[in-house]
């Protein structure tokens, strides 16, 4: 508290020793009769000389920042689209750096050169319709360049992946990333976010996670009306009203589960049942082309891959897309950047809460060979083993929900031995 | 309210002198020109404490974790316990940042202050169209400010979901705690603020349509005045939009509606909102936000081009040109805003439409550089204070200019989008050059305003050390962006987990960039030194101290109701004969008339 008033105690002091200069300032001027919107020649020339060594600065600096961080410093890019994008911005670069020093230097030049000098007038020079054309038709043509050039790599980059390429959904949440490889069908499973339950995270429509969300549902409704029609006991007026709200909410969505159960065809449950969920780490093959699903349980997220030059949006409410081809190994990547610990990575790139900043996934890219015996030993994890679980009780949903939270711990208990092996570590 | 009782006062046509209570005067006041002031007063504030708050980010992205006397000054127990600022209030800060500079200081501040006292001294009118309105506008504006600085001392903290609002998280205050009290607060203080900025723009409309003197016409306005206008018209198409869909927002929040809600689990609740799309709110924001950008810019060049000018001691280069390029810049300014949302999930197809019309808005603004620069060539320049921050603004507006050229091709916008790059391209191109604009109005029109000069060689010390920050502070951090780092982070440690040398790389110019944000705090406090020093004590201003052709230096320097005593001012040429040849001075004000045989420009 003593240090806070000495500090406000000297600001105080400090600002009325200005307010005398200032003071002192102005007699002398008054004595010189200098007249503020008297701008003096040396003041003037002083003024040009440093918008020159500005200048200078500021190229300088530019110069040092580019040579101290490089072109970029994200470093190479990791895909095969990636390398096209980074050449496009190199160009961009070029043109927008050429445009920067020249315009820059013309303005703090014209600034140094033309300052008033006495006896020197200024030309009366209102307009002149060749030079502006010039300088209208000039960026035109070089904008035209840039976005043909652009809209080249953005078609390529956004078109429909090939029918061949590897599914994975992308599942994000507050704060973390859930993939789910598509198994061997190459097709995910179809999902509604009703049918989210502890055992069924990402929500996936079977016959069977849409039956037990509706006993869920009911049970939690039937509980509800329990506690909310007794007759012995007095609820708080607070608790009552959320209760009754939650209660009006479920059986807005009970009533639609059961909609969605009429319409259910059983067929498509073998969709989601060979579906593998992964969390942690992502692995990705060198050479294929993946195509991402994006999906968001909460608020936006933005599945962000630096290395890969790869960046969508995930949207409550819509699935998102995004594909690449991954063509550079974890192992070539650390070894071109001569960092063993290097790693790829996914992060979050836009706002999702508190912890944002901590949102990411690993991603490691194996060869061919390394891929397949990785996804080999996931062989025997996918959704339907971890739903049904070792000791296979079938759809009794009573039992099911206790079993169902312990399935889940061995199932993530079971995935980080594997994934540790499949990690390309043991090359160091 | 106590408008009412100064009805009396309602007609400001009566030149002269009449008697005013103090609220008449300086607080319920309907004359143009006190209204300006009341808005530069309160953007000058609101501007102040926006920069506290970057400040207090600042020193944690630098120093991540690290304790800190000065946060914990600010912040308290609550918000820093030990001097270190909660994950939350981090993104509280940004956001409340963003908002009051784009808004309270660009916004209602920039336009606000200059629309008002220069549209009817540079057109030579008596007062605005409406007065009462004018008051009203305001005080909207002024309560918006009360209300979003509250918004900063509610328990569960100020709105938290970055500057655009986006939902789910802006509607959910399960998802974050700035989503509850501190959001409703921001949107009822957006509402507001909107209703201010929609009454004063169809002001400025009127005034400049109907109330322009004998002899002024369209093409003998200042460019200024073009800016202002052009300005108007931007926001009175776009704010209603905003307004729309922030009034979807609050009924989303408060009456249970879907619009931008659909199938969402938060914090293990089940919503039964179905069929809403968060793209919806980032159209309709959007669709404001990026004229928005050109409301904020406009003015700030349109007061340039006057400066430059005048201080060139010659007329701007292609006139014309540069209307054309304003109309321009605001026709196109409606169809590009989709470029904030190329990586959002929308089709790309509509990103590629985009892509072409954003690029395109880069030939008006490069014509005006151009223009800028030419009038510069073979001037005779003087450099007051003011026409130091014009050219520090035709710098940054080149410098953020080009970047944007990146930014706007949806292909390199994958990797750059939401990342320092952005955040360092849009600080340059509108922060600074928007800032070094109102810095140029103030320094130029001061004496109008308070009929005080300001110090010159304080001004001159101003300058250098905001340039020098302010390059300091957004040339690194490009740099920051290049390297990947995405914005409204924290703290960066995730990226030692994965990559040390681009972490490295990003804590260096972190604390780098927080250095120069300190210079450049430290340096407005000269500026806040001069400005209120010269307004009781600065040396009286002379009638027409730039030597300028327009016609606010044809009034009196003591303000009066009316503006100019006896009959208003005629008009017979344009306002840029500066250095005519044969004309005796190096200028000829407006109301001069054409010489025998001189040809009007």
């Amino acid at each position: 508290m003593v240090a806070k008033l000495i500090i406000l105690g000297v600001i105080i002091l400090g600002v009325i020793a200005i307010a005398q200069l200032m003071r002192v300032y102005e007699l002398s001027s008054k004595l010189r009769e200098n007249v503020e919107s008297e701008i003096s020649n040396r003041d003037n020339k002083f003024n040009a000389t440093m918008m020159l060594l500005f200048m200078i600065g500021l190229f300088g600096g530019f110069i040092w920042l580019m040579m101290t961080y490089g072109w970029t410093g994200r470093g190479d890019a990791a895909s095969v689209h990636g390398h096209g994008l980074d050449s496009l911005l190199n160009l961009n670069f070029i043109i927008i750096i050429a445009v920067f020093f020249l315009t820059n230097f013309l303005l703090f030049f014209f600034a140094f050169k033309y300052v008033k000098k006495p006896g020197v007038a200024a030309l009366y020079f209102p307009h002149n319709n060749k030079l502006e054309l010039v300088w209208t038709v000039v960026p035109a043509i070089v904008l035209a360049v840039i976005i043909i050039l652009g809209l080249k790599e953005w078609n390529s980059a956004t078109s429909e992946a090939a029918p061949e390429s590897i599914r994975i959904e992308l599942f994000s949440k507050q704060f973390d990333w859930t993939a789910r490889y598509s198994g061997n069908d190459n097709t995910l499973g179809k999902f509604d976010y009703k049918l989210t339950l502890d055992n069924n995270e990402l929500a996936l429509l079977t016959t069977n996670t849409l039956d037990s969300s509706i006993h869920a549902m009911e049970a939690r409704i039937h509980d509800l009306e329990k506690v909310l029609n007794r007759r012995d006991t007095m609820l708080v007026p607070a608790d009552k009203e959320m209760m009754m709200s939650e209660l009006a909410n479920k059986e807005r969505l009970v009533r639609l589960l059961h909609q969605m159960k009429g319409r259910h065809n059983p067929e498509v449950d073998a969709w989601a049942w060979d579906d593998i969920i992964q969390k942690d780490t992502l692995y990705l093959c060198k050479g294929k082309e993946f195509e991402f699903n994006f999906r968001s349980k909460d608020v936006i997220h933005s599945a962000y891959f630096p290395h890969f030059r790869a960046q969508m949006n995930t949207v409550p409410g819509m699935t998102t897309r995004f594909k690449f081809i991954p063509d550079k190994t974890t192992e070539e990547m650390r070894e071109e950047k001569n960092n063993p610990n290097f790693n790829y990575v996914l992060l979050c790139n836009k706002i999702c809460g508190g912890a944002h900043y901590k949102m990411k996934m690993m991603v490691v890219v194996l060869d061919e060979k390394a891929y397949d015996a990785w996804m080999e030993s996931k062989k025997g994890q996918t959704f339907k083993d971890k739903y049904f679980g070792e000791p296979a009780a079938p759809a009794d949903d009573a039992e099911g929900d206790q079993n169902e939270e312990e399935n889940n711990e061995d199932g993530e208990g079971d995935a980080e031995p594997t994934g540790d092996v499949a990690l390309p570590e043991d090359g160091e | 309210m106590a408008a009412v009782a100064h009805e009396a006062h309602g007609h400001h046509d009566d030149h002269g002198h009449h008697k005013e209570s103090f609220v008449s005067k300086y607080i319920f006041s309907h004359d143009h020109k006190m209204i300006g002031k009341q808005f530069l007063m309160t953007a000058v504030f609101m501007g102040i404490v926006a920069m506290l708050l970057s400040i207090l980010f600042r020193v944690q992205l630098a120093w991540p974790g690290e304790g800190s006397d000065f946060v914990s000054f600010f912040l308290g127990d609550t918000w820093a316990p030990g001097g270190v600022m909660k994950e939350d209030m981090y993104l509280g800060l940004v956001t409340i940042h963003g908002t009051i500079m784009v808004f309270f200081l660009l916004t209602g501040g920039l336009s606000g202050t200059f629309s008002n006292i220069l549209i009817p001294l540079q057109v030579g009118a008596r007062d605005m169209a409406s007065g009462f309105l004018n008051m009203l506008s305001y005080w909207f504006f002024f309560l918006s400010s009360i209300i979003m600085l509250a918004s900063l001392f509610v328990e569960s903290g100020p709105s938290m979901a970055g500057w655009t609002v986006y939902p789910p998280l802006s509607a959910l205050p399960q998802a974050v705690s700035g989503s509850g009290m501190g959001q409703t607060l921001w949107l009822f203080s957006m509402a507001i603020f909107i209703a201010s900025s929609l009454i004063g723009s169809l002001n400025y409309i009127v005034t400049v349509l109907n109330l322009r003197t004998t002899g002024m016409s369209m093409t003998r306005l200042p460019l200024t005045i073009w800016a202002f206008f052009i300005t108007a018209i931007i926001g009175v198409l776009s704010f209603p939009v905003l307004l729309s869909c922030a009034l979807l927002l609050i009924m989303d929040r408060m009456a249970g509606t879907s619009f931008y809600l659909s199938d969402i689990i938060v914090s293990g609740e089940m919503l039964s909102n179905h069929g809403g799309s968060p793209l919806l709110f980032q159209h309709l924001f959007w669709f404001l936000g990026h004229p928005e950008v050109y409301i904020v810019l406009l003015p700030a060049l349109g007061l340039s081009s006057e400066i430059i000018s005048t201080n060139s001691r010659k007329p701007i280069f292609g006139y014309r040109a540069m209307i054309g390029s304003i109309l321009a810049i605001a026709f196109l300014s409606f169809i590009v805003w989709a470029h904030h949302m190329f990586v959002t999930g929308m089709n790309p197809f509509l990103g590629s439409v985009f892509v072409f019309t954003t690029l395109l808005i880069a030939i008006p603004s490069a014509v005006k550089v151009f223009n800028y620069i030419t009038t510069l060539w073979k001037g005779s320049i003087v450099y007051t204070p003011a026409m130091l921050f014009t050219i520090g603004l035709v710098s940054t507006f080149i410098t953020g200019g080009v970047t944007g050229i990146i930014l706007a091709d949806a292909a390199l916008d994958i990797t750059t989008h939401d990342t320092y790059f952005v955040v360092a391209h849009f600080h340059v191109v509108m922060g600074l050059s928007a800032v070094f604009g109102m810095f140029a109005g103030v320094y130029h029109w001061f004496p109008k305003m308070f009929g005080k000069m300001m110090n010159t060689r304080l001004g001159y010390v101003h300058f250098w050390i905001t340039i020098v920050g302010a390059y300091g502070v957004f040339f690194p951090m490009h740099f920051v962006g290049l390297a990947g780092a995405p914005r409204r982070y924290y703290d960066y440690s995730v990226y030692g987990e994965f990559d040390a040398d681009s972490y490295n790389m990003i804590m260096d110019l972190n604390v780098i960039i927080t250095m120069f944000s300190i210079l450049a705090a430290l340096g407005q406090l000269v500026f806040l030194f001069n400005f209120f020093y010269s307004i009781f004590r600065g040396p009286k201003s002379p009638q027409n101290p730039w030597r300028s052709n327009t016609l606010e230096w044809t009034t009196p320097v003591e303000h009066i109701h009316g503006n100019w005593p006896g009959e208003l001012p005629t008009v017979h040429r344009w306002p840029y004969d500066y250095s005519k040849p044969g004309a005796e001075e190096d200028f000829i004000p407006q109301t001069v008339p054409l010489a025998e045989g001189e040809e009007e420009h």
